[in-house]
């Protein structure tokens, strides 16, 4: 009996979340009126509450960019946090139409849980942080010394691997939480401290003294993170991957929030598409023409929200690094629009 | 001769009046008697006061230094609290400061939290209401408490159209009122479906009986965290598409139904401990069955277990912090939140954070149970001949 109720249970899921992959994600938040964004509990510069209590970061941006093309109005998205456990689910059964929290894109995730990973919005790695005193300029001098990290983690097992294909000697100093991990740093307990390279720069806030540290410049993992959403759903898809293509297409252009009503009249045929003053993209995908002049108008272009939210302009400094446009030397590169 | 007058007083001794009552000696009263007495009356104590005197010289100097003397109270950003010249400041209460509103409201749209604020004021009437003895009327408190706070926060907190209060969804509910509202949902709901699982316990219907044992053991032999994993995740699986039911309202039937398997056992506890004498005389009255569980039985039982069921509600107050694993940004995922922010992120800004935590779960949980001893107290008149 137990069986046959366990069997009915779980066909039942798979029928559920089979049939939830074909319905129109598109017309579902249509006339609920609102996106439903799977998003992170709270991940410096990525997603995170302000003092108001209104959600901002990289990843937020991305779901509002999203709203920003369907609604014109990019607070037309309810967030909803999901842990590192729950967050496939949600995504599985419809709690969230896209989920965008810094998840990152393996072939596994891909292909075996009826999930469609789509453009990457963060390219992250594992990084390394020393002090400026130890006169360090590449990974490749670390050997012999110590180093700070996670229990349990993939950065132990990334480590590892790193140190013994360089033939170079190491000694883990392992912790269970992040936070023990920097004070044990900050301390001196070891040289190094390593996790990804994104969480480097947050986690160096906390040191005492945050001008004495620098992060190295290898990347020893591949973390690519991006939007996922159900599997089967093609023209959501496209919308999801769009919205990013389109935010990356407008820097590459000089289209910002602050100029893009000028850019209207722009008789470049590249900021003409882009903009939907030339073409019929939009209704391609189940939107309106001037989907993309939305998503700038309320978002920004996708160099505006990194500086804002990671880079630059924010107090993380990350480094735009791979996550430059591919004309700079980075890995953002988007197909063109025509 | 003339004959002497002569009182007796001065043949006599005879004392008229009391002897004037002279001080204890020295050695037996007095701040150093006591600290004789109760400190040091033997080696085994000597030894405990020492120890115990050390580690509070070596403890609160620094804690009091981390929490007030050294602290920052005020700034912007985590300029304020970050070290200078070397040296680190104590705890950064301006980052409390600074979040305050996020800690206690959470997403709650800035325009709408009036409606917070006015829950916060009508539970607090309610409360007292209740737990203040001499407060008149305490029967219509006690609808006031149960039906009608519940209905009117449901709408104040969730929005009303028909009131022209705009919705609000739980997603955006969060903080300590998210605490608030859960805990009290579990103590509410817990108390009176805790006892008739109890008296269903103890039935001897054997139908009812199955059912209370089935449900209560099966609640109890499982964590909180699973409980509200299944409510969280396995639930929406099972759930057709366009069904979708409200996160937080899964995890209040969670609780709810967790704590009152506990609240079931507590006050099974109190039924038994009464002599059986007490029901076969409340049955030679004549006294139906629920006549002589709400006379005679239940409130002797209830003041037995007062204590035990104090402790649930303080543990459940405690459990609602399991909130923040399924996604909930309750009081403390709320500040678990604020603390990571760069805008603040300094290297005391997570102990500060903690230690507000801390603080704030005390003021309620020691206000519970200060309320329970005094209770105790009253009840316990008749206890004492």
């Amino acid at each position: 009996m137990k069986k046959v109720l366990m069997s009915v249970a779980v066909g039942a899921a798979f029928v559920m979340a089979a049939g939830s992959a074909s319905a129109q994600t598109l017309n579902q938040v249509k006339s609920r009126g609102v996106l439903q964004c799977g998003s992170n509990t709270g991940l410096a510069g990525f997603g995170q509450p302000d003092a108001q209590g209104n959600w901002t970061g990289l990843d937020v941006d991305y779901c509002r960019a999203v709203a920003a093309a369907i609604f014109n109005d990019a607070t037309k998205v309810k967030f909803v946090p999901l842990s590192a456990k729950d967050r496939f689910t949600a995504l599985q059964s419809g709690e969230v139409d896209v989920l965008v929290r810094n998840t990152t894109w393996t072939m596994s995730r891909d292909t075996q849980l009826g999930l469609e990973f789509g453009p990457v919005n963060y390219y992250d790695g594992q990084g390394f942080m020393v002090r400026k005193k130890l006169k360090i300029a590449s990974a490749m001098e670390l050997s012999g010394a110590s180093v700070c990290t996670q229990q349990g983690t993939t950065t132990e097992l990334n480590l590892a691997d790193f140190f013994r294909a360089n033939k170079l000697k190491y000694e883990v100093v392992a912790f269970a939480s992040s936070d023990e991990t920097i004070k044990a740093y900050d301390a001196g307990r070891c040289d190094v401290f390593t996790t990804d390279a994104s969480g480097l720069y947050a986690e160096r806030l906390k040191l005492t003294a945050p001008d004495d540290h620098i992060v190295l410049p290898e990347i020893i993992s591949k973390e690519p993170l991006g939007a996922a959403w159900r599997h089967g759903d093609n023209q959501w898809g496209d919308i999801v991957k769009w919205t990013h293509y389109a935010m990356v297409t407008a820097e590459e252009l000089g289209v910002t929030k602050a100029n893009v009503d000028e850019m209207l009249k722009s008789t470049n045929p590249d900021v003409k598409r882009l903009l939907g003053t030339e073409g019929k993209f939009g209704e391609a995908i189940g939107l309106t023409n001037d989907w993309a002049y939305r998503i700038i108008k309320h978002v920004g272009n996708y160099g505006e929200s990194f500086d804002k939210n990671v880079g630059a302009g924010s107090r993380l400094k990350i480094a735009r690094g791979v996550n430059a446009l591919w004309s700079k030397g980075g890995l953002q590169y988007a197909p063109p629009i025509r | 001769m003339k004959s002497q007058v002569v009182s007796p007083a001065s043949k006599v001794y005879v004392r008229q009046e009391a002897a004037p009552v002279l001080p204890p000696p020295g050695s037996l009263i007095g701040p150093l008697a006591w600290v004789r007495d109760n400190l040091f009356s033997s080696p085994g104590n000597i030894l405990l006061t020492v120890v115990a005197a050390a580690l509070a010289y070596i403890s609160i100097p620094g804690f009091l230094n981390f929490l007030f003397f050294d602290a920052v109270w005020s700034g912007a950003d985590r300029e304020a609290c970050i070290a200078k010249n070397g040296i680190l400041p104590g705890a950064c209460w301006a980052f409390v400061r600074d979040r305050f509103s996020f800690f206690i409201y959470g997403f709650y749209p800035v325009d709408e939290r009036w409606r917070v604020d006015l829950f916060f004021v009508l539970g607090t009437i309610g409360v007292a209401w209740m737990l203040w003895l001499k407060a008149p009327r305490r029967d219509i408190g006690m609808i006031y408490f149960l039906i009608v706070l519940p209905v009117v926060s449901y709408y104040l907190l969730g929005g009303a159209s028909w009131l022209g209060l705009p919705a609000v969804d739980t997603a955006r509910w969060g903080g300590l009122m998210v605490t608030l509202v859960v805990a009290g949902v579990g103590i509410v709901a817990s108390l009176p479906l805790g006892i008739l699982l109890a008296l269903g316990r103890r039935s001897r219907l054997p139908v009812v009986k199955f059912f209370s044992v089935l449900f209560i053991e099966f609640v109890r032999g499982v964590p909180l965290i699973t409980v509200l994993f299944m409510a969280n995740t396995m639930l929406p699986l099972f759930l057709p598409d366009n069904i979708t039911v409200d996160k937080l309202l899964r995890a209040l039937v969670g609780i709810g139904l967790f704590a009152s398997a506990y609240m079931a056992e507590v006050v099974r506890a109190g039924l038994q401990a009464l002599p059986k004498g007490q029901y076969e005389g409340a049955m030679a009255m004549g006294l139906g069955y629920w006549q002589m569980m709400r006379l005679i039985i239940l409130p002797q039982a209830l003041k037995v277990t007062i204590p035990n069921i104090v402790n649930t509600y303080i543990g459940l107050f405690k459990d609602t912090s399991l909130l923040l694993i399924v996604g909930i940004f309750d009081f403390l995922k709320a500040i678990e939140t604020a603390r990571i922010d760069p805008q603040w992120a300094a290297p005391t800004t997570s102990p500060t954070g903690y230690a507000f935590a801390a603080i704030v779960y005390f003021m309620f949980c020691y206000g519970m149970a200060s309320y329970a001893r005094a209770m105790e107290r009253r009840l316990s008149v008749a206890d004492k001949r």
